[in-house]
């Protein structure tokens, strides 16, 4: 099912929870809303399966208007936060919840329910009650419940939050894999990067109730449209320098910018550059540009922190860090206290002042 | 660390055990024991008095005023806290204060008031008298009044538990597909049955109990108005202890009876 969003508006009181907002979700897709905690993802979701009404704006599916229709008339398939699963009913009795309402006959109802149950790995658990299994299970129980009346669209609102990590990382493989084979336009909410850009087609990078950014997860790490974007996604450095020809000066240290970024900044102008922390190079040099803090071991990388510090001054410059695979020759006889030089090998930047650094 | 806290302070413990006995002991046990001695002691006119038809209509007009009531305030509970739980709306806030007045007001107070609306110079009393109907000092308004003041019961308990279990369950079942009235029999009753099962209780009791409103509205007319409580009241004056005794026993009884049935009904005395 594809979906059309035009001049989204949403207020709670005073508040724009969602401010003109606008975009298009091919039938297909899996696509993520991705964004800090109160941005708007959630209400966005909500709209469009009509479990919210918009202040203004139009929702379209598959090339019809539904604002005036109520969400049990959307055929869509929604997938609660906290699951929702109707607690004095059994896991079967939920998943066949959807074609029972419809007046699905009740062989037909067993059936699906029985082919739901094995392909979500919950065979066996049908006649338990919701409150006598996993979270992990809940989890697949609401995803079965949705699936059961085989909706064209699948909204999962922060579907994988309430589990633990590692079931979390099972979870998202097995939605890819359902949606692969499912075929229905899929969405979901996420405030974990990483859950985005593993699992989704595109990701759409919402906050403060706008759509910042919209594309792959190639073109929103390579191509921040926004300084947000830049800043929200992956670990970064965020520096102030100045735009001198085809670099930008941050200190002792060189940024390059490409073409792109070029055109719309002129010489002088102050900038905030925004540096991933893997396209940095640390390499021991006595006669470096900064001085290390700290070596942090962090799993299979290795977290660096230093200090921006040109020999002989006296201040001490802006903090900077970089992480490197824990075996990378770069990190021979790095430790705290030694000199280093640094270069940085891809960055992006943003017209701004020193001071707007901490927003 | 939470072992060793309750472990520690036991002569403590001990204390509280016996004052907590000691309490239940002077507030319930003793004036039930003496009322069952008393009765027992008494129980061939406690018999005899209680198989007359006065106190057999009592007593049957209590219960059909109780059973009464259970509904229609069970199914205005329902609603109300419903509404109030699930809805936003203006003078909500005031609608909410305003479903406790009956647990405020002095019942003898909410009698008076009624007479003043179906008493002899009551506002209601010329449209009432029009169509032909007596409602004061009449059981209709035994009913009414009781029907005033069981009115919080069902819908406090009913909004405790809607509002607890929130409303993620109603909005599945919409995108399910289900209609507001699949919604409501097959997901919002079941979760709420616990909280309906301890109001119908709650109103049951208060409705046999109830005194002060229906012996100012009903006058307690013996065979007409007369309701339980106030044929307790009736035989007092009368100096008719026996009967006075017996029906205190039947009242406890029952009332026994549906705390039991709650239990049963509900056994983790959930309100869910």
């Amino acid at each position: 099912m594809g979906i059309e969003v035009r001049n989204l508006v949403k207020r709670f009181g005073s508040l724009t929870v969602v401010d003109t907002m606008s975009f298009d979700v091919q039938p297909g897709e899996l696509v993520a809303l991705l964004g800090p905690s109160g941005g708007g993802k959630s209400t966005v979701l909500r709209i469009i399966a009509g479990l919210e009404t918009a202040d203004a704006g139009e929702v379209w599916l598959d090339g019809t208007r539904v604002d005036h229709l109520h969400a049990r008339d959307r055929q869509v398939g929604f997938v609660f936060q906290h699951y929702a699963l109707f607690r004095h009913m059994t896991v079967a009795e939920n998943i066949g919840f959807g074609l029972s309402v419809r007046g699905v006959d009740k062989a037909r109802q067993a059936e699906t329910v029985e082919r739901l149950l094995n392909v979500m790995g919950l065979r066996g658990l049908g006649e338990r009650m919701p409150s006598q299994i996993s979270g992990g299970q809940r989890q697949r129980v609401a995803l079965a419940r949705a699936l059961a009346p085989t909706p064209k669209l699948l909204l999962l609102d922060e579907p994988f939050g309430a589990v633990d990590a590692k079931v979390r990382e099972e979870l998202r493989q097995w939605l890819r894999k359902m949606h692969d084979e499912v075929g229905a336009t899929t969405i979901f909410v996420t405030h974990d990067q990483e859950e985005a850009f593993a699992i989704a087609d595109r990701v759409m990078i919402i906050q403060s109730g706008r759509l910042e950014q919209h594309g792959s997860p190639l073109e929103i790490l390579d191509s921040p449209a926004t300084e947000f974007v830049a800043r929200f996604v992956g670990d970064v450095n965020v520096l102030s320098g100045v735009v001198e020809g085809e670099r930008a000066r941050i200190g002792p240290i060189w940024a390059p910018l490409d073409a792109a970024q070029r055109a719309g900044l002129p010489d002088g102008q102050e900038v905030h550059v925004v540096v991933r922390a893997y396209d940095l190079k640390f390499w021991r040099d006595d006669a470096g540009v900064a001085s290390v803090r700290r070596v942090m071991t962090v799993g299979d990388r290795v977290r660096i922190e230093a200090n921006l510090h040109p020999l002989g001054s006296q201040a001490e410059g802006p903090a900077i860090f970089a992480q490197f695979p824990r075996r990378s020759s770069l990190l021979n006889g790095i430790e705290p206290g030694v000199r280093i030089s640094i270069e940085v090998t891809h960055a992006r930047a943003w017209p701004g002042k020193p001071g707007e650094l901490a927003s | 660390m939470s072992e060793h806290r309750l472990r520690k302070p036991k002569g403590f413990s001990l204390l509280v055990f016996a004052l907590v006995c000691a309490w239940l002991g002077i507030l319930l046990v003793i004036p039930l024991g003496s009322l069952v001695y008393t009765v027992v002691e008494s129980r061939h006119e406690v018999v005899e008095v209680l198989i007359g038809a006065e106190a057999r209509r009592a007593l049957v007009l209590s219960a059909l005023v109780a059973v009464a009531c259970i509904l229609c305030n069970g199914a205005f509970g329902i609603a109300g806290a419903l509404v109030l739980v699930r809805q936003r709306f203006w003078l909500r806030r005031l609608l909410d204060a305003l479903i406790d007045m009956p647990l405020a007001l002095s019942p003898v107070m909410t009698g008076l008031a009624f007479l003043l609306v179906f008493g002899r110079s009551g506002v209601l009393r010329p449209a009432l008298e029009g169509l032909g109907l007596d409602v004061a000092f009449a059981w209709p308004s035994v009913f009414i009044a009781t029907l005033f003041v069981t009115l919080p019961f069902t819908l406090r308990e009913v909004a405790l538990v809607l509002e607890e279990i929130g409303d993620g369950e109603e909005q599945a079942a919409a995108t399910l597909g289900a209609s507001p009235w699949q919604t409501f029999w097959r997901v919002t009753l079941p979760n709420i049955q616990g909280g309906l099962i301890v109001g119908t209780t709650l109103t049951a009791a208060r409705a046999l109990g109830e005194f002060g409103a229906v012996l100012v509205v009903g006058g307690s007319i013996a065979n007409r108005t007369q309701t339980a409580t106030t044929f307790i009241h009736a035989a007092i004056e009368e100096r008719q202890e026996p009967a006075a005794f017996g029906m205190a026993l039947i009242l406890a009884a029952a009332a026994v009876l549906l705390l039991l049935a709650m239990q049963m009904a509900n056994p983790k005395g959930k309100r869910r």
